[in-house]
């Protein structure tokens, strides 16, 4: 079931003592959708992720949650983080565990959540075994699986995938594709692969250099499981997003080397 | 001009890269012990000075059959338990405090910065004058001596878990108790481990020197005593004690390691 919760930020400008790092964002990521942020490094956006999963205040501005979350769900604004952030000590079902302790689940259906997820994320075979034990892109399989675990409202995806390979990103992003259609959560995902973008995204922000504004906000309307990666228009569309960024990515990435 | 057969390239990234060979350790001190031996047999070592290993071990036997071993031994490890125990839960307790809230940070570290330089041996003279030359003072003196890198170790271990571990416990709903729980004390735990091997060593010299300055029993005192009287093959049966029980705190604790950090 599609999830019928909107999270919106509105007027958030965000800045650390006289660095401004954002300025007059007003975003929906609307329910059951899935609302991209693109836009040149140190443009802020996972700065806004931040805000719109409550992990950070703004300076200013406002964010907020409408509509109901499910009866199931366990933490409504969940996070699938760039470095996966799992426990070094603690097994793949141990790590899922931790989201679900201390939550209304007693400990036979907690166990029947895990298992659930680790299925659902080709991990059954792998629930006893440590993160050290893992590829990378099986350690990002058990983040998402923690996250699905608390059945969120919300996914704030921090770029998932940037800390893979190519070949294994290009799996793992298929699999995204497929459980972010199929469980119809409303997502908010940090790239700076536009491919992942045009992939994924039902709205594509694109932020512009520091103070990051909206520069513009591109809707794609095709539905996720019927996107290829060759699709025509989705590769011209990636192209047009890319001649959007290229300035201020470049520019951006001058500031960086002279910093 | 290459030539058509072409130089073989020689392999350059030889060495710096030292291992590890058990055997050579033990066949070292081994060695050690029957130059030592032979030295003495052959006369070419003053017994009286340095006895003969087969010396120390006669004295260790000697000690042991007449329970005075036994007794020194059982004294200087209950002093040696207590005193550590409570600098070493002190030590956990600020260094916990000092690495998660702000309010005892700076408190904290002042205390620490100011007093941890201070050589712990020379406070023993006014532990005795404070708390008397009874078990009070020794007891103190290696509390002491274990609280401040117990508290500088802890703080770094709960300064080097992940922020982002602890934002994920928090983006989870965690509790702060949950986070501290399940995410800081594991994450801190290797930095403490390593702490203790540091606080066992330092409290076995400050067990020795407090028995030294003002006990009638304990290895400690034994050894004082043993010198004293220039018994040098008690004197080093005595060391040879402390030694062997350095070694035995530091397999026990490898042991701990072994088991706590299996994961690493």
């Amino acid at each position: 079931m599609a999830s019928s919760v909107r999270l919106r930020v509105e007027g958030v400008h965000h800045a650390y003592s006289d660095l401004i790092v954002l300025d007059a964002i007003s975003l929906t990521a609307e329910a059951g959708e899935v609302l991209v942020l693109v836009g040149p490094s140190g443009c802020g956006k996972s700065t806004l992720l931040g805000i719109f999963g409550g992990m950070l205040a703004a300076t200013s501005g406002t964010v907020r949650m409408d509509g109901a979350v499910g009866p199931d769900c366990l933490n409504p604004l969940t996070y699938v983080f760039q470095d996966f952030a799992l426990l070094p000590w603690r097994s793949v079902a141990g790590n899922v565990s931790l989201a679900l302790e201390g939550t209304r689940l007693d400990k036979p259906a907690r166990n029947a959540r895990i298992a659930e997820v680790l299925a659902l994320t080709g991990l059954t075979k792998f629930r006893d075994a440590l993160p050290k034990q893992l590829s990378g892109g099986m350690r990002q399989r058990v983040g998402i699986a923690r996250a699905l675990a608390v059945r969120p409202a919300v996914l704030l995806m921090d770029e998932p995938l940037s800390a893979l390979d190519g070949q294994t990103r290009d799996l793992l992003l298929d699999e995204f594709a497929s459980l972010i259609a199929r469980s119809g959560v409303t997502a908010i995902y940090v790239t700076h692969n536009l491919n992942e973008a045009v992939r994924l995204g039902h709205q594509v922000a694109v932020l512009s250099r520091r103070p990051g504004r909206v520069r513009e906000i591109v809707r794609i309307d095709r539905s996720i499981m019927e996107r290829r990666p060759t699709d025509p228009d989705l590769v011209a569309l990636e192209a047009s997003l890319w001649r959007l960024i290229r300035e201020d990515a470049a520019a951006a990435d001058r500031e960086m080397d002279h910093a | 001009m290459l030539d058509a057969v072409g130089r073989l390239v020689p392999f350059r990234a030889r060495g710096f890269a030292p291992r590890d060979v058990p055997w050579a350790s033990v066949a070292t001190l081994v060695g050690v012990v029957l130059l030592w031996q032979a030295g003495a047999s052959a006369g070419l070592v003053s017994t009286k000075f340095l006895p003969a290993p087969a010396q120390i071990v006669r004295a260790l036997i000697d000690l042991g059959i007449s329970g005075e071993l036994w007794l020194n031994l059982s004294i200087s490890l209950q002093r040696l338990a207590i005193g550590w125990v409570v600098g070493t839960v002190a030590g956990l307790a600020l260094g916990f405090a000092v690495g998660l809230f702000t309010l005892a940070r700076s408190p904290g570290m002042a205390i620490v910065s100011a007093l941890f330089p201070i050589p712990k041996i020379a406070l023993v003279p006014l532990f005795i004058i404070w708390f008397g030359i009874g078990e009070g003072s020794k007891v103190i003196t290696l509390a002491f001596g274990v609280f401040f890198p117990t508290v500088i170790n802890t703080m770094a271990g709960v300064d080097g878990v992940s922020r982002g571990l602890i934002r994920m416990g928090q983006s989870f709903g965690l509790s702060r108790a949950a986070i501290i729980c399940k995410i800081v004390l594991p994450g801190a735990l290797p930095a403490i481990l390593s702490g203790f091997r540091i606080t066992t060593s330092t409290a076995i010299i400050l067990l020795v020197a407090a028995e030294m300055i003002g006990a009638e029993k304990g290895i400690g005192a034994f050894v004082l005593s043993a010198g004293n009287l220039y018994d040098t093959d008690n004197l080093l049966a005595g060391i040879v004690v402390l030694s062997l029980l350095g070694l035995a705190v530091s397999w026990v604790l490898g042991r701990i390691e072994r088991a706590l950090l299996s994961w690493r």
